[in-house]
């Protein structure tokens, strides 16, 4: 319960035996918005928040007469994405057509892979993936309620901007057991195609988004239960407390002798509800058939090479060679390379030409510690204030204790808030660590009288009273002395 | 034979409103039709490909390179219903 | 020149003359425009071939191939700012922000557009009598179709109203309405002619063609359409440049007749007129032999399917929502959808998108979608083995000769079997041409040959070297 909302309930409940035990069987569909320059069958450039309908186009609005024109680096993409989970690659690509009617769909079908889907089979770590194919998204559909009426009933507007941009639906097989692991894959999976460049990832601005598949069986038996579809969860935060929500659900119903119902549901992260989202219209019926606008695309060595070419080192592959090469920790290197944005900065900042050079494990702690703590997480610190060779620069000077650790932190607070040269900070604010070693001296003689009640209780073994003295040295000294060597003045001075 | 109550279903899935008098002669043609489709059901075709398309395997495909869209007065010239900047439709959420 | 000599020119002779600077493109022009535009006005009198004749003849006469030759072109094809309908009432008025790269093309060429054609809605028809804009009228016969789809621009050419026209062929479209009103009509290889801008009725089907008076015009036409398109993901580069035919013998020619479709069902008088047709092929030195296409019987069944399904799904688009019609004061979105496309849609394509979508339908697509592309497959096949033997397949485009209007519309069955001997090469995607024959109880009989893929220019110079033979004069439709 990371985030401690109060209502969330633990879907884990099995694992400590306080319910009947269920295990949980949740599989993820992801929807990543893959970033081309233009859209997936036509020439238009993608969208980003331009005014509706100014990005459409005879193909992308479905005006007679317009054809499709799959987007090579569209394939391009969904091939990389397939060499990154180890799936096996189709030999020729096909797209379906997925009939039905909505007004967000300007042909009244969507063009979409179906039995043949460009990805099957793979893993990215512990999940399997079932497949992954690629299609055109929707349009957007804005409700304008009662105030757009258009003949005594609610209206809404059709914005076509979004129609047609290529996504790769990502499906997973059902190999999740509780919300936290979806969170933390999918949160994987992000960075891996961060790092792959095929998409920009962002949950907030739609261009990744998941649906979940949930059952729960009797924790021991195989035999799957009837599953609920969770609708577009846009946030990761929404994710684990949709899924918990919704776990915790069927546990109730299961528990109390009843039924699960096949349904789809929208879980509101506002009041922690789930609605079911049942259609009062027929049941789907696709009428999939392969698009006659479309010829089959054949998967070349030529085009699987490109795409084996353009693979950047991923996530796990970056955890061990940071392990290997640098020497970090095992939490530190994976916290890196998970999130490829921190991994970036970090290699930036190694690279930066500083004198002198960070320790990389230091470096990699006041990163993933002292930065993201002042820029929360999630942010990516390329965009702060803060350039990677001034945290190098920073932290060679803590690592040569030419500025102590508390000074130091305090040139990082300058730095995020106007950003600037770590040792022009230094310079100004007069942070430099004290190095005559007599100045000290006097200082940790001077803090040691004034705190004599704290001096006597160190001598008498003590050793946590020393703190009121060392607070002493450090205010007198802004900060500025070593920590290591004032604490050892003090007990060089009390004899102890 | 094709019943009204497949005539309905059929008329929903495809969006097309059939009115009571025309359900019965809509059923009657469709089911001549049918009949005389059925005769393919005479062939083995058991080892038969599918042809969805008589063309050969082509790679036809699009570079990735911006073309330029339609002004949005072009592009909702020719819609029934517009309201800001957007096409006014009956809401799928009534 | 007299606007009589005008009239009598073929287009190629017509190109030829202004090039020679001894005919203006303004005379041209002007000559033709006038007679389209009194057919519009004759109204009920007139054969009723258009929906749009331009108002204003062209101002660029800048020198090219095709120089001021007017174009008919059938509404399916999206012309940028002019009314493109598709003969349906669900997209009157509708106004296309870009044009057709088949016209575009064309006019590149230096044609001009001169008038949209009639045509059965949506290209759904072989009478022509399935327009919103009306019935059109067979100049050889008033009180007849001029078969369809293409019926407006076939009745056109036929009366000299328009020294050629661009039509669609899916399942014969092309092809029955020019033997229907006695004119040259070529249906290319599937995937020779882009089809971006043209309405989709059976995207894996339809192809673009001319329908012309010969079959020069037919080539010239045909030469400056062909190409890839960026825009039409199915196009093809076609392999050689387009050839105008000059042979006059057939040598050496094998002719092969498919017992399936000259047998029963064709009307007697057709097949008259079929057999003399071969009589003067062998003449000219073509060697006649029997070849079987033994899958064309289910050709139609196959067709009936897959064309359906196909359009089902295509005109789907036609919602409401971004253009064309809607229905006025819709309770909600599935009055909206249901009643616009009801009111909008005609008949029989209502019939056809039922028929698609039923044969699409959960449980019945292996049965019906399914098979119909396995008896694609076997087609394919069969013509594959029958062009081993013989250079070209020879046929009546149809079986019977312009039949009355209102005569087959009340059984769509005896109308779809208008196109039995025109779908089969429709599913193989390979060329066919029809040219007129002769006549039959005074109304003009169609002559096919078809021939493998990308054969366009060997099947043109045959088709014009029997042309020649048949001397077949359609002088007096154009009075
Ligand atoms: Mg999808
Ligand atoms: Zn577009």
């Amino acid at each position: 319960m990371r985030d401690g909302e109060p209502q969330d309930l633990d879907a884990g409940a099995a694992a400590d035996g306080r319910a009947e035990a269920f295990e949980a069987v949740i599989g993820l569909e992801i929807h990543v918005q893959l970033a081309t320059a233009t859209k997936m069958f036509c020439g238009c450039e993608l969208s980003f928040g331009e005014p509706p309908n100014t990005r459409t186009c005879a193909v992308c609005l479905g005006l007679p007469g317009s054809l499709p024109v799959a987007n090579a680096r569209a394939i391009h993409f969904g091939l990389m994405i397939g060499l990154a989970l180890g799936s096996e690659l189709a030999p020729r690509s096909i797209f379906h057509r997925k009939n039905y009617f909505y007004p967000d769909q300007a042909k009244n079908y969507q063009i979409s892979q179906y039995d043949e889907p460009l990805c099957r089979g793979g893993s990215l770590e512990e999940i399997r993936i079932h497949r992954v194919h690629l299609e055109e998204d929707a349009a957007k559909l804005i409700h304008v309620g009662s105030s757009g009426r258009i003949h005594g009933s609610d209206a809404s507007i059709v914005d076509f901007n979004r129609g047609g941009t290529p996504l790769a639906e990502i499906v997973t097989e059902p190999d999740i057991r509780t919300p936290e692991q979806a969170g933390e894959w999918l949160k994987l999976l992000r960075s891996t195609l961060r790092r792959l460049g095929v998409s920009d990832v962002n949950m907030e601005e739609g261009s990744l988004r998941c649906d979940a598949n949930i059952s729960l069986r009797r924790a021991g038996t195989e035999e799957l239960g009837v599953k609920t579809e969770l609708k577009n969860m846009n946030s990761f935060r929404f994710i684990e407390r949709g899924i918990r929500a919704e776990v915790e659900r069927q546990r109730k119903i299961l528990s109390e002798g009843g039924e699960v119902t096949q349904e789809t549901l929208h879980f509101d992260p506002a009041s922690g509800a789930l609605t079911s989202l049942r259609s009062k219209e027929e049941a789907h019926d696709y009428r999939y058939f392969p698009d006659p606008d479309l010829l089959p695309v054949a998967i070349d060595r030529e085009m699987i090479d490109l795409a084996r070419e353009a693979m950047p080192e991923l996530p796990a592959e970056r955890a061990a060679r940071l392990q290997r090469e640098l020497e970090l920790s095992p939490e530190s290197a994976q916290r890196l390379a998970f999130a490829s944005e921190l991994g970036d900065y970090f290699e930036a900042a190694l690279d930066a030409a500083v004198d002198p050079p960070p320790p990389a494990q230091m470096l990699a702690n006041w990163l993933t510690g002292d930065l993201v703590a002042r820029l929360g997480d999630g942010e990516d610190p390329q965009a702060s204030r803060v350039r990677p060779a001034a945290l190098a620069e920073l932290v060679g000077l803590v690592a040569a204790r030419r500025v102590s650790v508390g000074a130091g932190r305090q040139v990082l607070d300058s730095l995020v808030a106007e950003g600037g040269e770590p040792q022009a900070i230094v310079d100004a604010e007069g942070l430099a660590a004290m190095d005559g070693a007599e100045e000290l001296a006097v200082i940790v003689a001077d803090a040691v009288r004034a705190n004599a009640d704290a001096a006597e209780r160190v001598r008498e073994g003590n050793s946590k009273a020393i703190g009121p003295i060392v607070g002493h040295v450090m205010r007198e000294t802004k900060g500025r002395a070593d920590g290591t060597e004032v604490s050892r003045l003090i007990h060089e001075q009390l004899g102890v | 034979m094709i019943g009204r109550d497949e005539v309905l279903h059929v008329a929903l899935l495809a969006r097309l409103a059939v009115g009571e008098e025309e359900l019965e002669p809509m059923a009657r043609e469709l089911s001549a039709v049918l009949d005389h489709i059925a005769k393919m059901g005479e062939l083995d075709l058991s080892d038969v490909p599918p042809t969805s398309h008589v063309v050969e395997l082509t790679g036809a495909l699009r570079p990735d390179e911006p073309r330029p869209s339609l002004p949005r007065e072009t592009v909702l010239a020719q819609a029934p219903a517009v309201s800001d900047g957007g096409f006014l439709v009956p809401s799928p959420q009534a | 020149m007299s606007a009589t000599d005008v009239l009598a020119l073929s287009a190629r002779a017509a190109a030829d003359a202004i090039e020679a600077g001894s005919l203006a493109p303004r005379e041209l022009f002007d000559a033709y425009r006038e007679r389209a535009a009194a057919d519009v006005s004759a109204g009920e009198d007139g054969l009723n071939c258009f929906t749009w004749v331009a108002p204003e003849p062209p101002t660029d006469d800048a020198p090219a191939p095709l120089a001021g030759v007017p174009l008919a072109v059938k509404d399916l094809f999206c012309t940028a700012g002019i009314p493109s309908q598709a003969g349906s009432r669900i997209l009157a008025g509708y106004l296309p922000p870009y044009t057709a790269s088949a016209v575009s093309r064309l006019t590149e060429a230096g044609a001009t557009l001169m008038a949209k054609t009639n045509q059965d809605e949506f290209a759904m028809g072989s009478s022509n009598e399935n327009s919103a804009f009306g019935a059109v009228r067979n100049p050889w016969d008033r009180e007849r179709v001029p078969g369809g789809s293409s019926g407006g621009s076939a009745a056109a050419v036929a009366a000299g109203l328009a020294p050629w026209a661009l039509g669609t062929d899916t399942g014969g479209s092309v092809r029955q309405p020019a033997a229907l009103c006695g004119i040259v009509g070529l249906k290319p290889t599937y995937g020779a002619v882009s089809r971006y801008g043209m309405i989709a009725f059976a995207s894996s089907l339809d192809q673009a063609g001319p329908l012309t008076r010969d079959v020069a015009d037919a080539a010239l036409m045909l030469r400056h359409m062909v190409g890839r398109d960026p825009c039409d993901a199915t196009s093809l580069e076609f392999p050689e440049a387009i050839e105008l035919p000059s042979a006059e013998r057939l040598d050496g020619i094998r002719l092969g007749v498919p017992q399936e479709l000259t047998g029963e069902g064709i009307e007697a008088g057709v097949l008259d007129s079929f057999g003399a047709t071969l009589a003067l092929a062998q003449e000219l030195g073509a060697e006649i032999q029997p070849v079987h296409l033994p899958h064309a019987p289910h050709a139609l069944s196959a067709y009936y399917v897959l064309a359906p399904a196909e359009c089902s799904s295509n005109l789907a688009r036609y919602d409401g929502v971004r253009y064309g019609y809607r229905a006025p004061d819709p309770k909600d979105l599935l009055d909206m959808y249901t009643r616009t496309r009801h009111d909008g849609f005609g008949a029989e394509v209502k019939r056809r998108i039922m028929l698609g979508t039923y044969a699409l339908s959960a449980g019945y697509y292996d049965a019906y979608y399914g098979r119909a592309q396995r008896v694609r497959t076997k087609i394919a096949e069969d013509f594959r083995t029958a062009f081993a033997a013989v250079d070209f397949i020879v046929t009546p485009t149809a079986p019977t000769v312009a039949f009355r209007l209102g005569e087959k519309t009340a059984e769509p069955l005896a109308m779809y079997l208008n196109d039995y001997c025109t779908v089969p090469m429709s599913l193989a995607g390979i060329p066919a041409i029809s040219i007129p024959g002769g006549l039959s109880e005074g109304l003009p009989v169609g002559f096919q040959m078809a021939g493998p893929a990308f054969s366009e220019n060997r099947l043109l110079d045959a088709a014009h070297a029997l042309e020649g033979a048949i001397g077949f004069d359609g002088a007096a439709t154009r009075a």
